[in-house]
């Protein structure tokens, strides 16, 4: 019985957390009864789930672990054998250095960066460039997908059940030390990523880590001075604009390239003098554009993982604040039901 | 400019996918749609352009990416093969997303509609880059592109089931993705370049000096990891899950598109960047030919004990994807042609049955077991119709797509000329067509049998379960015989007769193809 269950659901075709992965049984319950649901089907799981589980570990354990040691002793040779017959990097491999020899030697009179790496990755292999930076797009929309709030997926009965609140996590208008020191921070740490973005070409740094910079700062200074403060100057809308802008910019400007370039024809792109601000052709403007879906994309996945929406325009202040208090109201709740749990448990006990 | 402007074509499909995809976040979910289908069309005449421009021209082309000639910068390359698969993919791809857009409608929370159309330019993107590319880095961004896209698209319908297989399929993405990458510097520390034409050269070089194991080595990580991505035999089982949960279009698209890019791929570069005459030497090929034949066999053993339709044509999958291993490690020149004619009846039948199986569970009380799916072709005829065509089609009755691979595959192996891949071959492939007769007649007896479905259903539902909330819930779109089924349906079956019927032509073009390939 057990077993047959068991590879059901490693066939996927049942799943024991189904109820709480689910997690919309009962919506026109009262709060009280849905948080009940919640925790009673959460337990019977876990419960039904180890149990399972634990009749089965013996059996497919035994293969499991024996499989999984036998793959990786048998990668690890490979990678053994292979790491002891590869040639040494350098001179001793000619085939291995022709191209990177071009790429010093040359590589600032063809790009005009002083920055080598900046000039490989945004002109020599600017295409595989080009698709890492809607790489990290794609992961930002994926996860918009998954956590951004919608319909069906709401505030639901297990954040409500856990308490869950922003305040909870960040009782920001308490903490004034962290609200100080985040206003005294946030800036620096924002102008430092804009020093880096701007100087991806003649000095190490550039589009992804300057971004990354930037994305940072402004992690710090919405979980230090509370979302209201970033939503008064960030809202959906600039969010959208940006990641719109910066991304179809570094398409076209990038495919514009590649037209002139595969056709022979001149791009009227001025080089600069190599080591002035403005220099190195197309690679500042796409440094900021890359820059910007970077730091679009951290901030976006902290906003998505902490709150569900990226930006809200306005009205969404009295919402959050609503919802702040029905968590509230909901946990008085919850400790009431917690002390009936005995009784909760009966249909489980009948099962086992 | 002059004819020779259709030289750009392919760089265009894959930039203006790029900036589509962005333009779709801006757009509301309709448009979105809207816009997508016109700019998918506008692809497929674009392909078809450069179809025509390559096997006029008689002769492939390569198209520097910038200003930086090969071995520097980033190149494309465009022959009779890539056009022709570009052509098939980004038509399946139309006709998936047409015909599951009723679904959609159901399965997609609304805002987010536009954002699934997102990433389906995205997918569209790296489709198009992995079918052009002439650089194995490359190939690598544009995988991970896809390989995230796919997982967007299979976790938009925001049920816990679609999200748990979500997570399992995407772990072993990143499984194959990384040992793909693995793969990819091993080859290019090997050979110091990333550009496949020069990376052939240093390859050939290697092996003259007798550093063939070190090769092996490489492709075999390489092989592993988007064996994993594929689907080949001891990796399938995140197919049934996979598949079966996704929306229809989903479903369609992953299994009919998605997989097929990445054994793509993986032929691009043992053609391009191995040598096919290093790579007959290596004994990747027959353990490529065994796993195939595994595969064949106990991807149809699942589908058997399979008690959701769903389920039965996810593994068949495994099954088919087992049939193209097989012809990839068969070898000799009909070998490999073979193996990508059954990569386009694959996905020409593939993406039909996955948009046809949910309008057969929809007249069922949503249901997808087969004891409440009997009698549904008879509520819902156009679905029935079709699903029986593609199930011929798998079965390999003549006249369709299917029979015509089987007869390809069996030729090829005669032409090998090696005794042991002739039976081999044989065996494998009458056992596997009896085994696909016996799951896929038997649910087509079942879906004409009139019998008790649609009565009580207790099983696990797919569409209705989810609306149930009042409060939530909004009216079920109707889905009902449509031109947004009817027409990508036909056209479909279409592509499946005109492989079946005249493959001949499809196989001249992938020989074509395949002289200009190397």
């Amino acid at each position: 019985m057990n077993s047959k269950r068991f590879r059901r659901w490693l066939d996927g075709e049942t799943d024991v957390m189904e109820h709480i992965l689910d997690g919309k049984r009962g919506h026109d319950l009262p709060r009280q009864d849905q948080r009940r649901l919640q925790r009673e089907a959460e337990e019977v799981a876990v419960v039904r789930m180890g149990r399972v589980i634990h009749s089965e570990r013996r059996l497919f354990s035994a293969w499991y672990r024996v499989a999984a040691v036998l793959c990786c002793l048998a990668l690890m040779a490979v990678f053994l054998y292979m790491v002891a017959h590869i040639t040494r990097y350098g001179a001793e491999n000619p085939r291995a250095t022709e191209i990177t020899e071009r790429y010093v030697e040359h590589g600032l009179e063809e790009t005009g960066a002083v920055n080598i790496v900046a000039g490989m990755i945004l002109d020599y292999r600017a295409f595989d460039t080009l698709g890492e930076s809607h790489v990290l797009f794609t992961a930002l929309v994926c996860v918009m997908i998954l956590l951004r709030r919608d319909q069906k997926n709401m505030r639901t009965a297990y954040e409500d059940y856990y308490r869950i609140s922003e305040e909870d996590y960040f009782p920001t208008d308490r903490d004034q030390i962290a609200r100080r020191v985040g206003g005294v921070l946030t800036p620096c740490i924002l102008l430092f990523g804009i020093y880096i973005l701007l100087n991806g070409q003649i000095s190490p740094g550039g589009g992804f880590s300057g971004g990354a910079v930037l994305g940072a700062g402004l992690v710090i200074f919405a979980s230090t001075r509370g979302d209201s403060a970033v939503d008064r100057f960030l809202t959906k809308r600039v969010f959208h604009w940006a990641a719109f802008c910066a991304l179809s910019f570094y398409s076209f400007a990038k495919g514009y390239v590649f037209f002139t370039g595969a056709n022979g024809l001149e791009n009227h792109i001025p080089k600069g003098v190599p080591g002035a601000i403005l220099s190195g052709g197309l690679i500042l403007p796409l440094d900021i554009a890359v820059g910007l879906v970077v730091a679009c994309t951290m901030f976006g996945f902290y906003s998505l993982f902490r709150r569900g929406t990226i930006a809200e325009d306005g009205a969404a202040h009295t919402a959050a604040g609503n919802g702040t208090a029905g968590s509230a109201a909901g946990g008085t709740a919850t400790d009431t039901v917690t002390e009936g749990g005995a009784a909760d448990n009966t249909p489980d006990k009948e099962e086992s | 400019m002059g004819i020779d402007f259709i030289r750009n074509f392919p760089l265009f499909t894959i930039v203006l996918s790029l900036f589509s995809s962005v333009l779709c976040m801006m757009l509301d979910g309709r448009r979105a749609k809207r816009y997508t289908v016109c700019y998918e069309c506008f692809l497929i005449a674009l392909s078809c352009a450069v179809l025509w421009y390559v096997s006029e021209t008689g002769e492939a082309f390569t198209y520097v990416m910038g200003e930086f000639p090969a071995p520097w910068g980033n190149e494309i390359r465009a022959g009779v093969l890539e056009a022709l698969f570009a052509v098939m993919f980004l038509t399946i791809l139309l006709c998936s997303v047409l015909g599951g857009w009723r679904f959609l409608l159901i399965d997609v929370e609304h805002s987010k509609i536009n954002l699934y159309f997102t990433l389906i330019n995205l997918l569209t993107a790296a489709l198009m880059a992995l079918i052009w590319t002439n650089d194995i880095f490359t190939g690598y961004v544009f995988l991970e592109i896809l390989t995230l896209s796919s997982c967007g698209i299979l976790i938009v319908r925001e049920i816990g089931r679609t999200t748990l297989a979500a997570v399992r399929y995407m772990v072993l993405n990143l499984l194959g993705s990384g040992l793909f990458l693995l793969g990819v510097v091993l080859l290019y520390s090997l050979t110091g370049h990333l550009l496949m034409v020069p990376m052939r050269a240093a390859v050939a070089e290697i092996v003259a000096e007798g550093g063939v194991i070190t090769i092996t080595f490489s492709l075999a990580v390489l092989t592993i990891g988007l064996g994993i991505k594929s689907g080949l035999f001891p990796f399938y089982f995140w197919m049934p899950d996979t598949y079966g949960t996704a929306t229809p279009a989903s479903a369609a698209i992953l299994s009919a598109l998605v997989s097929k890019a990445y054994i793509l791929l993986l032929f691009k570069i043992y053609w391009r960047v191995i040598g096919m005459e290093v790579f007959e030497q290596l004994p990747i090929r027959y353990l490529l030919f065994g796993l195939g034949i595994l595969g064949m066999v106990f991807g149809s053993v699942s589908a058997i004990r399979a008690n959701n339709i769903h389920h039965m044509v996810a593994f068949s999958s495994a099954a088919q994807t087992g049939y193209i291993y097989m012809g990839l490690g068969m070898g000799g020149p009909l070998g490999y042609v073979t193996a990508l004619f059954q990569v386009l009846a694959h996905a020409v039948t593939k993406s039909l049955l996955f948009l046809t199986t949910p309008r057969l569970a929809r007249v069922s009380g949503d249901s997808l077991l087969f004891q409440n799916l009997e009698g549904s072709a008879i509520r819902d005829k156009s679905a029935g119709i079709f699903f029986t065509l593609c199930s011929f089609s798998m079965v390999g009755i003549p006249i369709f797509a299917g029979f015509s691979a089987k007869l390809l595959f069996a030729v090829a192996a005669v032409e090998t000329g090696n005794l042991g891949v002739l039976f081999a071959t044989m065996l494998a492939l009458a056992v596997s067509s009896v085994l696909n007769a016996l799951y896929f007649i038997r649910t087509v007896i079942r879906v004409y049998t009139a019998g008790r479905g649609g009565a009580d259903i207790s099983a696990p539902r797919i569409y209705a379960e989810e609306h149930n909330d009042a409060d939530t819930a909004e009216p079920v779109p109707d889905t009902g015989s449509r031109l947004s089924y009817w027409v990508p349906a036909l056209i479909l079956t279409g592509m499946n007769l005109f492989l079946g019927l005249f493959s001949w032509v499809t196989v001249d073009f992938i020989r074509r193809g395949l002289a200009m390939f190397a």
